[in-house]
């Protein structure tokens, strides 16, 4: 009979005020088949519905390629630092670039999008942003395709570095999963935001060293530069593809950034959380 | 038995802003507010509507839930039953006190959550069981089982989006069903499929519970389905538990708990209409006598009239007229159709105020009665249905049988002049 009030006592869930916080990462690992289930579910839907399909994710990074060749290349006449082609470099940046701006997009307005399944069952909520920046993911490997093709039209062998490229994609997910979180708490709260999210993009092109070289940037203004966390990643990308020069320290301010932007999404999207179901 | 869901002081409060119809709050709108209020401190003035107004959904609820048992949840609407499920289901967070669960609970709150329609049905049972929390390895096990369930084998493969409603609901209740939760949160999926697949459901939930030991949570506003499934009722009103225990009481005290607001005199126009064009609206149902005086109690084999009033406020096509008569407890035990010799008459009705009466020879047995009445088109569609808001009972009187006759519900309702013949053979 003890032993059966003891039995009583536990219990798996309690739910209260504030509860939610104690079971949180446990639930997310609970959930975690979830991540690759919607990341699947959007891929999917994605590739029905449009007629291009998959060859969207090589059209766009290739034609954007060549314009930015000719008009920072043959225009501007700016060069490149490196040995490399410029296209080739053009390319190496626009990669990260690319899926961290379809990420940060796609993010953003992942929890609206998905305000039936919020108001109806209960997970993690971080599930959704993750599993729409893992999306990305998936057009970011088709792209790498193109450019292991450049590499070979161009006859370009890349320099032993190339094995610390995933710890750069990895930097390039943190990067754009942190942004994407904060932008879509804000964007369930004010829905206009989402008005402001394609401008956000546009800006961080130009600011973003993705048609030239951040060498071109003076030493001065470089650590100021590298706050701008996607900088960081676009020369960690061509130091490992290309085997351009890598500015340590500035990308040690990246690091920083995309660690600082981690956090602070995370905490305001949990702080955000509980609120969701009532707002959205 | 052991509790599995233990609810202690549970209250949720809601801030209802009246800033005005705006459902979300936008960015533009906080700013130029705010700088509003920056360049308004000379002429300030307090804004009256541009208050916030707390809302309790829920007020101090407590009751305990044992494992196996089948708790139905009955209340108006906003008596606060889908913001408890919610919050058992972790939608949304209390405000105060606490509820501890064992066991996995899965919600069914709206079938096909998170269907997508452009997947196949086959896609679709991964992705809406994963969403409910079973792993791919549980889907696959039950994966035949869903599929057979549903009855949807030939169009696995064709996306959902294609479906018809009803093989859409089937196959999210089949999901769903085969979760295996120790608690299943069920909220009205009966309301739609045909009548052999609510009894499948039906079916279902009662094998899950009885068979399996599985504790089942469901709302409805369907009276037969509660009394057929559950075996326990909590009922709740404006946010607050009033009462709970047996199904049969709780029905009945729920049903009179409904005709308090319109049995005296009018139906308001806000009453909870279980359906409403607002093209007629039912102002009364009177239960006479043969004097045509209101009346509750009839004697057994007395002539009972029903009279009607209501108003049509817009153009309507000639429609159809019902009464339907139910038990206290929420059965049908049959309709006065408005025909004559088997044929609906089809009345026609001008804009204004009118009345109908009929009066039933049918012999009652001595139970309670609620009244229902019903206008639809001539195709069926419902315009306006009032549910169970009047009352009246047969007494044992004017029974000549004698008093111990074993007069129950099990019985049947109605009695009739049988003609019997005998024959030795």
């Amino acid at each position: 009979m003890s032993q059966d009030t003891e039995k009583q006592e536990n219990w798996d869930l309690i739910l209260k005020a504030g509860s939610s916080e104690k079971n949180y990462w446990k639930d997310l690992w609970r959930y975690r088949e979830l991540f690759y289930i919607l990341s699947w579910r959007d891929i999917k839907v994605r590739y029905k519905q449009t007629v291009l399909g998959a060859a969207w994710s090589i059209i766009r990074p290739l034609l954007t390629t060549i314009i930015f060749t000719v008009v920072f290349s043959k225009i501007a006449k700016l060069n490149n630092p490196g040995n490399a082609p410029y296209a080739l470099m053009v390319f190496a940046g626009m990669l990260p670039w690319q899926f961290f701006s379809n990420a940060l997009s796609e993010a953003s307005n992942s929890l609206v999008g998905n305000s039936n399944l919020i108001t109806k069952v209960y997970f993690p909520r971080l599930i959704i942003p993750a599993s729409s920046v893992i999306t990305s993911l998936v057009d970011f490997a088709i792209s790498f395709l193109i450019l292991i093709i450049m590499m070979c039209w161009y006859q370009y062998i890349p320099s032993w570095h190339i094995i610390f490229l995933p710890v750069f994609i990895l930097l390039a997910f943190l990067c754009a999963f942190g942004v994407g979180l904060y932008l879509t708490a804000v964007n369930v709260k004010y829905r206009d935001f989402r008005y402001i999210i394609p401008f956000i993009i546009q800006f961080g092109l130009y600011i973003t060293p993705v048609g030239f070289s951040s060498s071109l940037i003076g030493e001065k203004w470089k650590s100021l530069y590298s706050l701008n966390p996607m900088v960081g990643v676009i020369d960690g990308f061509r130091w490992c593809i290309l085997g351009d020069p890598m500015n340590w320290i500035s990308f040690a301010f990246s690091l920083v950034v995309v660690i600082v932007f981690l956090i602070l999404g995370i905490t305001y999207f949990r702080k955000m959380e509980k609120s969701f179901a009532d707002n959205i | 038995m052991s509790k599995i869901i233990e609810v202690r002081d549970l209250s949720k409060c809601y801030i209802i802003s009246h800033e005005g119809q705006e459902k979300y709050t936008a960015l533009r709108d906080v700013i130029a507010n705010k700088t509003k209020k920056i360049f308004s401190f000379a002429n300030w003035k307090p804004k009256a509507s541009n208050f916030k107004e707390e809302f309790w959904a829920l007020k101090d609820i407590n009751f305990d839930i044992e494992q196996g048992d089948r708790v139905g949840i009955i209340g108006r609407n906003g008596a606060g039953k889908s913001t408890l499920l919610k919050i058992l289901s972790r939608i949304t967070e209390p405000t105060t006190g606490s509820i501890k669960v064992k066991g996995r609970i899965a919600s069914l709150l709206e079938v096909g959550t998170g269907f997508h329609p452009e997947l196949t049905g086959r896609e679709n049972i991964f992705l809406n069981g994963a969403i409910l929390g079973m792993s791919r390895a549980e889907i696959r096990k039950h994966f035949d089982a869903i599929v057979e369930f549903a009855e949807v084998e030939r169009f696995l493969d064709t996306p959902v989006k294609r479906y018809s409603s009803g093989m859409y609901v089937r196959l999210a209740f089949a999901v769903a069903a085969h979760l295996e939760p120790e608690i299943l949160i069920v909220d009205e999926v009966l309301a739609v499929g045909d009548a052999q697949f609510q009894k499948k459901c039906l079916g279902k939930m009662e094998d899950v519970s009885k068979n399996e030991g599985r504790t089942v949570l469901f709302v409805s506003h369907n009276m037969g389905a509660l009394k057929s499934i559950c075996s326990r009722l909590i009922f709740l009103k404006n946010g607050n538990l009033i009462n709970q225990g047996e199904v049969e009481p709780i029905i009945i005290e729920y049903l009179s708990e409904n005709r308090k607001i319109t049995e005296l005199n009018k139906i308001p126009r806000d009453f909870n209409r279980k359906f409403n064009t607002g093209k007629v609206y039912i102002d009364s149902i009177k239960v006479l006598n043969n004097a045509e005086e209101t009346q509750q109690h009839f004697n057994f084999g007395d002539t009972v009239k029903f009279k009607i009033e209501f108003e049509v406020l817009d153009k309507i096509d000639p429609v159809i007229l019902q009464f339907i008569i139910s038990s206290n407890v929420g059965e049908n035990v049959f309709t006065i159709n408005d025909c004559k010799d088997g044929v609906y008459l089809y009345k026609q009705f001008d804009v204004g105020l009118h009345t109908a009466e009929v009066s039933l020879d049918a012999k009652l047995l001595p139970i309670g009665f609620n009244v229902s009445a019903f206008f639809s088109t001539q195709n069926g569609t419902p315009l306006e249905w009032v549910e169970y808001v009047s009352h009246f009972n047969i007494t044992k009187e004017g029974i000549k049988t004698g008093t111990d006759y074993p007069w129950g519900p099990i019985y049947g309702y109605v009695e009739f002049n049988p003609f019997w013949e005998y024959e030795k053979l």
